[in-house]
């Protein structure tokens, strides 16, 4: 996913949450971002920067990448991807839409795409810190 | 806790006025010569119009439009590239045109992916090309894009009608709106689709009769645009 549309998603959902429960300043957002999204981690924290609220001026962006573990469906290898080593146009593919690895990776073991990415494929937003006022 | 994706969907529509979903409970009905044909003819009455191919397993778009080597822009997202004078969108951009083996849930989520990224210029219409029956995408659609309205293809075949009759009752049920029904493929005119649709209580759009200078057109729009095929769907158009 590109980094824009996805800082813009946890910032999003970041203020509604903070609405619905009353928060008035958010001081922590814990994000956990699949290895398969190859997001670049300064650029996303650009972005989270350029587009903070003011409820969350002063928030920490704390963001993990989860490594891409894959378990095929047809004969139950499973393996751990390294994104590096994927070339450029593969790569950005599954960048924009990780499912496109299916369409790019095969089991190394029996060469089915039809495996399951079991780790790393997604972004989720783990928890939310804040105060509220007194 | 909270899928951040879902968030930014409903907004990258603000700018587009229309989004009809072109959609059929049974394939191979021609649905996607009529998405294509009336996102041509919408344009060619100086609307600004897109085009989204959602059929992910088996895209044609791009093969209707004779459409090779387009890469959307990146610009905080992605822009679509403009072909035959439409933002177009669809996975081939990404697949390459290699076989895209999807699973339900993958396919799912490669749509939220999609239309998470794309940011949509200001548009009139956006035509969304359905893949067809009532699985993943169609309940994507109704769960995740404001405002969308369906445009049902059928054929005259008793089969391809109670696909679509399911699909119909699903939208009635839902309280999604049903622009109406196109009868494509027609040979020989019989009332018996329009009194099944009225019956159900939805709006009989038209036929379009079966066409068989549509396949040499296939990749070249402007022969498209000069079928007999065209002109019905255009006229069709004129009427939503």
């Amino acid at each position: 996913m590109h980094e824009w549309a996805l800082a813009e998603g946890i910032v999003k959902t970041a203020e509604k949450f903070a609405e619905d429960q009353g928060i008035d300043e958010i001081t922590e957002v814990k994000i956990m971002i699949g290895e398969l999204q190859q997001v670049e981690h300064e650029i996303i924290e650009f972005a989270l920067d350029q587009l903070r609220t003011p409820r969350m001026k002063s928030a920490k962006f704390a963001i993990e990448t989860v490594p891409a573990r894959f378990k095929c469906r047809k004969c139950s290898h499973e393996w751990q991807l390294n994104t590096r080593n994927l070339d450029k146009e593969t790569g950005e593919a599954i960048h924009f839409v990780p499912e496109m690895a299916h369409v790019y990776i095969t089991c190394p073991n029996c060469g089915s795409p039809d495996f399951e990415v079991t780790e790393g494929r997604g972004v989720w937003l783990v928890s939310i810190k804040g105060r509220k006022k007194e | 806790m909270s899928d951040p994706r879902l968030a930014i969907i409903p907004g990258r529509f603000d700018n587009v006025k229309r989004i009809i979903a072109v959609s059929s409970g049974k394939g191979g009905v021609g649905k996607s010569m009529v998405a294509v044909a009336l996102a041509l003819s919408l344009r060619a009455r100086s609307n600004k119009v897109g085009l989204l191919d959602l059929d992910f397993t088996s895209p044609s778009t791009h093969v209707i439009l004779g459409a090779e080597g387009l890469y959307p822009e990146e610009e905080k997202g992605i822009t679509p590239p403009v072909t035959q004078g439409l933002s177009y969108m669809s996975i081939v951009h990404y697949s390459e045109d290699e076989p895209v083996p999807l699973r339900g849930l993958d396919a799912s989520n490669a749509i939220i992916e999609l239309l998470a990224i794309t940011r949509w210029e200001e548009l009139d219409y956006l035509i969304i090309d359905m893949p067809p029956g009532i699985g993943d995408a169609t309940l994507d659609m109704l769960r995740l894009i404001p405002r969308i309205e369906f445009l049902v293809v059928t054929t005259p075949s008793q089969l391809a009608y109670e696909s679509v009759r399911k699909l119909l009752v699903l939208l009635q049920d839902q309280k999604i709106p049903i622009i109406g029904v196109v009868e494509n493929m027609v040979i020989k005119q019989t009332d018996h689709i329009k009194e099944e649709i009225h019956k159900i209580g939805s709006r009989y759009l038209g036929a379009i009769d079966h066409d068989a200078s549509v396949e040499a057109a296939i990749g070249h729009p402007e022969k498209l645009e000069m079928t007999r095929f065209y002109r019905q769907v255009e006229e069709i158009g004129e009427g939503i």
